[in-house]
């Protein structure tokens, strides 16, 4: 059954790009546990709104762990601390104590300016999609699905790398603020099957190309950002999109 | 009284999308470039749409409200995608496809759409495999399927749980190529706040850029919407927070028609309510029932005991259990479609037997299927879906059975389109969830993605050219023009007039409110009387809205509150618009289920003598009004129409 828990949450306001920003800081009163911690803030926005203040603004949609939207950074943590890892929408005030202090911030990074408190603008992600994430196919009359044979290892594994939500986690967790998991993720699910091969070299290029030119920052395999990725992916993507690149540089 | 011409092309149904395409008026590629588009939406329809448009040369204008077009919500759709491929060698066809897809519909579709939707379905798999989709496969290497609903063959394509997500990955790729190349110009964080009209063809949007407030004009030679359903009226349902309908309702106060709304989907299988502190419902996805076993205790006594926490499901002996849908349904056993599942449910919780302490929830007990396959292959099928499923409710699926409870998910009605998916205003197109057309009065699970990429894919970009052809003579539209102006002028008079209601109560207030109203008067049973209450207080509820609504902060820059306020007024007006077709509509069918209405052992009772067309509502001018209704009577050439029969 649920129990019912308080405690202060200190929240980020910050008014654009260019304001300095400050926290906020509010008790609250039991709640029940099996709230989310989205829910959560809809109730201090509740409260917020019912004495004539201004809400906090912050990214959420599907909530059920799949969009990528919401992107909190809550006691140090992308996404706060859970069992498997999950997004912020995913988190439930049950992983909390009584008493506790709970601190919200954004995205913190040079790529994902701030739009409003929590709210940042991860836009650099649809321009590296746009140098390169795809694979250059018309829509028409394409071969037979079953035309192209792909092992069920390959497939699997291809899976697992487009499982990307794109939230930037991985980014708001590493110290150089680096694209690298979510761009190896990418280049990955099209390096391991046989649709994406004619186009690898090409788009590992031009996709790392267009990361540096946005301001992220580069891997030193410190790992923070496998650790706080929601859907797992994991660095070993990145050492597929250093070889690709490398091949990929030799080819040149 | 207006005459409703689908515009369906002549010849048996096999053969029209083939005499259509051979015959239709096309575009060259010098004149492609002359004509702009405007697609609203960049869910699997949009997206689909915009990518295709701007690679065959239209200049392309894409909008959508979140911070990239990958976040549209039917990246949440989970089970899969039907095509008829006959990969399995199960006896599928494009015939039996089109045939379920009608049979579960109720026979409220319209037969040359859907046919034409079986035709294309095994164009979009080849489609999806070719841009990179990992669709699950064999250890072959060829491709896998599943069952879902409603079906007797196994023609559904899937990734993981995660199907929407991969195929609405695979559009929004195509979609950055398009980008990339510059022929789609993407406008993130905007939403289309109303559609302008010039003599009488839709010629442009104006739209709320999101993050600085500004309000903003858009031109272009034809209107393409995506922008989904209308489920969240409900304030409950699974669409995410941020769908809505305004876009559509925008539409239809301009006058196009809006058609069946009263067919909502109310999905069998989603995770309970728990507090009124709830924000959405979590779907879990129609593939569970493939292995998954529904049922309730056999005995008044033990669901009590449950209700209480005396015990819980694994205590409950087997010859205790009730699996109800095998029971009824013997044929189709937990694999029958949405609405018969739902209200079989709701039958079972109405009597007592729910299972938690509500008392609206049911188990799915997948105990079985682990002893079957091991607990390793139900991971790898399900694994996904019971990690959430863990995260939400504290309870592991693998050691105790799920609890589920219907909710509102998917909404059959939508803005009428014609067979070339044109709304009554010329020059206007809705795509995918948004238009009515392709599910009839209940949608069969794994269609809906189907639908939204046929559309996007592989019907309006050939359809809108038949419009655009006479089009290539008039030269671009200035946004100077006083139509533009009057549209701009009336939406920044609609926002003002909200700042200035400066009442008590949040958005979210009273749109749960209207929630209530919705899912007691307007949901799964629903009855002439309930109806008419329900009308009078959403008559009330908008009173509240305009005397008491609070929107914080000002009209400039990001603000949340405002932008919810807006949806909230047009889900009202859609509210009224549900119930005032479910009040008419004198018949249970599909989504729509009148208690007035019933057989003796419980079942839907259609009346196809009376209601055998689709209601299109026309707005008469102002909110307040009662819309009009018209009829576009519905005529079945290839199906013979008979009572839905899953039991044998």
């Amino acid at each position: 059954m649920a129990k019912n828990i308080s405690f202060t949450i200190k929240y980020w306001k910050q008014n654009g790009p260019k304001d300095a920003g400050h926290f906020e800081q509010r008790e609250m009163h039991n709640i029940p546990d099996d709230t989310s911690f989205l829910e959560m803030l809809d109730i201090l926005n509740e409260e917020l709104i019912e004495e004539g203040k201004e809400p906090f603004t912050f990214d959420h949609d599907c909530r059920e762990g799949i969009c990528g939207m919401c992107s909190l950074y809550i006691n140090g943590t992308p996404h706060g601390k859970t069992a498997t890892g999950a997004t912020t929408c995913q988190l439930y005030m049950r992983r909390f104590n009584d008493g506790d202090v709970i601190t919200v911030e954004p995205w913190r990074s040079a790529a994902f300016p701030v739009i409003k408190d929590c709210m940042v603008d991860r836009s650099a992600f649809d321009k590296i999609q746009a140098a390169g994430g795809y694979v250059t196919v018309r829509t028409g009359q394409p071969q037979d699905a079953n035309a192209i044979l792909i092992p069920k290892q390959d497939a699997d594994e291809a899976m697992d790398c487009a499982t990307c939500i794109g939230c930037g986690a991985c980014v708001a967790a590493c110290k150089n603020g680096s694209a690298m998991l979510f761009v190896s993720s990418k280049v990955s699910q099209f390096a391991l099957l046989p649709q994406g091969r004619p186009e690898a070299a090409k788009r590992a290029k031009a996709m790392v190309a267009k990361m540096d030119e946005l301001g992220f920052g580069n891997c030193t395999n410190t790992r923070a950002c496998e650790a706080v990725c929601p859907k797992n992916e994991t660095i070993a993507n990145i050492a597929r999109l250093n070889r690709e690149f490398i091949k990929a540089k030799l080819a040149d | 009284m207006a005459t409703i011409d689908s515009r369906i092309p002549e010849g048996p149904v096999a053969e029209k999308w083939t005499n259509y395409k051979a015959h239709q008026k096309l575009v060259n590629p010098k004149n492609k470039r002359k004509l702009d588009v405007i697609v609203v939406g960049t869910g699997l329809a949009g997206a689909s749409a915009a990518a295709s448009l701007g690679e065959m040369g239209f200049k392309v204008k894409n909008f959508c409200i979140q911070d990239s077009p990958r976040r549209a919500h039917s990246i949440a759709a989970q089970g899969g995608i039907n095509a008829a491929k006959n990969y399995q060698n199960d006896g599928d066809s494009v015939y039996r496809l089109f045939y379920d897809t009608v049979k579960g519909g109720d026979y409220r579709a319209r037969e040359a759409n859907v046919y034409r939707l079986a035709e294309v379905s095994a164009n979009i798999i080849d489609q999806c495999v070719a841009q990179g989709v990992p669709f699950a496969r064999e250890y072959g290497g060829m491709l896998a399927n599943r069952s879902f609903g409603g079906a007797q063959v196994s023609r559904t394509f899937y990734a993981k749980g995660q199907t929407g997500q991969q195929l609405l990955l695979g559009a929004y790729s195509a979609l950055m190529c398009q980008v990339h190349a510059g022929t789609v110009e993407l406008h993130t964080r905007y939403e289309m706040l109303d559609v302008v009209i010039i003599d009488g063809r839709a010629r442009g949007i104006i739209a709320r850029n999101l993050v600085t407030g500004k309000i903003e004009r858009f031109s272009a030679h034809a209107v393409v919407i995506g922008t989904g359903g209308y489920g969240n009226t409900y304030f409950l349902s699974t669409n995410a927070m941020g769908c809505n309908c305004s876009a559509a309702m925008s539409c239809y106060r301009k006058g196009a028609y809006f058609a069946n709304p009263s067919y909502v989907q109310i999905h069998p299988t989603c995770i309970p309510v728990h507090g009124d502190k709830q924000s959405k419902l979590t779907l879990m996805s129609e593939s569970l029932r493939n292995d998954g076993r529904i049922w309730v205790p056999k005995k008044l006594e033990d669901a009590q005991k449950l209700q209480r926490g005396e015990i819980k499901g694994k205590d409950i002996p087997e010859e205790d259990r009730d699996y109800y849908l095998e029971r009824r349904y013997p044929a189709f056993g937990n694999l029958v479609p949405r609405d018969v599942a739902s209200r079989a449910a709701k039958e079972r919780c109405d009597k007592g037997y729910g299972v938690n302490n509500t008392g609206l929830a049911v188990f799915l007990d997948f105990s079985q299927a682990i002893k079957d396959f091991g607990r390793d292959e139900i991971a790898a099928r399900y694994g996904n879906l019971f990690d959430m499923y863990e995260e939400i409710t504290d309870e592991s699926p693998y050691e105790t059975p799920m609890m589920i409870y219907p909710a509102v998910h998917y909404t059959m009605g939508g803005i009428w389109v014609d067979y070339e998916l044109q709304t009554s205003v010329k020059g206007l197109f809705a795509i995918g969830e948004c238009n009515f057309s392709d599910h009839g009065a209940n949608r069969l699970g794994a269609s809906a993605l189907m639908q939204g990429l046929a559309d996007g894919y592989f019907v309006l970009p050939y359809t809108i050219q038949n419009y655009l052809s006479d089009q290539i003579t008039v030269p671009r539209f200035s946004t100077d023009l006083p139509e533009f102006k009057a549209a701009e002028d009336a939406v920044k008079a609609r926002i003002n007039k909200l700042f200035a209601i400066k009442g008590k109560r949040s958005v979210d207030s009273i749109h749960k409110e209207l929630g209530h109203i919705m899912w007691e008067h307007v949901g799964m049973g629903r009855t002439a009387e309930g109806l008419k209450e329900g009308l009078a207080k959403l008559k009330a509820l908008r009173e509240t809205f305009y005397k008491d609504l609070f929107i914080p902060g000002t009209a400039e820059g990001v603000n949340v509150e405002l932008e919810k306020a807006i949806r909230l007024e047009d889900f009202i007006l859609m509210g009224e618009l549900i119930a005032n077709d479910a009040l008419h509509r004198n018949e249970s069918c599909g989504g729509h289920f009148r208690e007035e209405y019933q057989t003796e052992e419980g079942e839907a009772k259609r009346d196809d003598e009376n209601f055998f067309y689709v209601g299109c509502w026309e707005y008469q001018g102002s909110d307040d009004k009662a819309p009009v209704l018209y009829k576009e009577p519905l005529v079945y050439e290839a199906i013979k129409v008979q009572t839905r029969n899953y039991k044998n």
